[in-house]
């Protein structure tokens, strides 16, 4: 079937275990709780431990473990609301840098 | 486990969690800062304890203005930090220093010290500064690092809870890890995640027992 979403690239598979890796380091969740996040599940206002300053701690780690600068301008609801709205940022500002 | 004062160079008294049984090894640990802290205050103690266990003095100090002290944390700067932590090494007779994360930037270099994930101060304030930018943003008010940094160096701000001095904000941009002789235990060493990381204070007793062995290791 045709499909107009790009093929999962070796960086992005990288990209996708790191931030299971970091969620999985703030949220202090289980390997296996980690596993069962989709493309769909939410994350900010959606998960009651993931505040403000939690999520600062994500962004910061994740600048540092996947080399990135992440601008204030970049930070919104939308960006934070699901973990593949999270994913595709990343994806996007790794192919940037 | 004992606690009582020990007296700060500013005149006042400040609380530590000591286990003091005259042996050789005196360590003070001197503990991650602000909200890092916070979150690691519970897995702090049972470090101390476990190296209680395996034969260590240790002492576990208030940095002057924060948790039960008396203290105005707005007026404290980390040259005031750093001067305290000296005078609590003396006080103790420590011979070891083991700092967590920010603690690195206020440790006494006149002993040996071990740290733990240390952290420079601009890395402390980004994510600070960070968190501000997404509480304004969440209330409607547009902010940013930039801003909120310059608004800060000038008057001071309240991040995460705390009320930090425009002095200590200013200290905490440039603040770099200087102790070139220090062993460093990394993350990597103690494996899972951070216990600062985590959006709720937590333990992690197999990484306890694991970075207690370390410095045990390291400072024997």
């Amino acid at each position: 079937m045709a499909t107009n979403l790009p093929a999962p690239t070796a960086q992005s598979e990288e990209t996708e275990l790191l931030l299971r890796q970091v969620l999985a380091d703030v949220l202090g969740l289980s390997a296996e709780r980690i596993s069962e996040l989709d493309a769909s599940s939410g994350l900010f206002g959606h998960l009651p431990e993931l505040d403000s300053m939690a999520v600062a701690g994500l962004l910061t780690e994740l600048e540092d473990r996947l080399d990135i600068i992440i601008e204030d301008d970049d930070v919104d609801g939308e960006m934070l609301e699901t973990f593949g709205a999270l994913l595709t940022f990343l994806d996007a500002k790794r192919a940037d840098g | 486990m004992l606690t009582g004062l020990w007296p700060t160079p500013a005149g006042s008294g400040e609380y530590a969690l000591s286990f003091d049984r005259r042996r050789p090894l005196r360590l003070l640990v001197i503990r991650a800062l602000f909200d890092e802290g916070n979150k690691m205050r519970h897995f702090t103690v049972e470090l101390l304890r476990r190296l209680d266990k395996a034969g260590i003095d240790c002492f576990l100090p208030d940095l002057p203005g924060t948790n039960e002290s008396l203290e105005n944390l707005e007026v404290q700067t980390l040259t005031g930090w750093q001067t305290a932590m000296y005078s609590a090494a003396e006080h103790f007779r420590a011979t070891h220093v083991l700092a967590i994360r920010g603690g690195a930037l206020i440790a006494p270099s006149h002993l040996p010290n071990v740290h733990y994930a240390p952290a420079s101060g601009a890395s402390l304030l980004r994510a600070m500064l960070r968190a501000q930018v997404i509480i304004a943003s969440e209330a409607g008010r547009k902010e940013t690092r930039d801003g909120l940094f310059a608004r800060g160096s000038e008057e001071g701000l309240r991040l995460a809870g705390y009320h930090i001095g425009p002095q200590m904000i200013s200290a905490l941009e440039s603040a770099a890890l200087t102790h070139d002789d220090a062993i460093e235990i990394a993350q990597g060493d103690v494996g899972g995640g951070g216990l600062w990381l985590r959006a709720e204070p937590g333990h992690d007793a197999a990484q306890a027992d694991v970075l207690a062995n370390l410095v045990v290791d390291r400072i024997k």
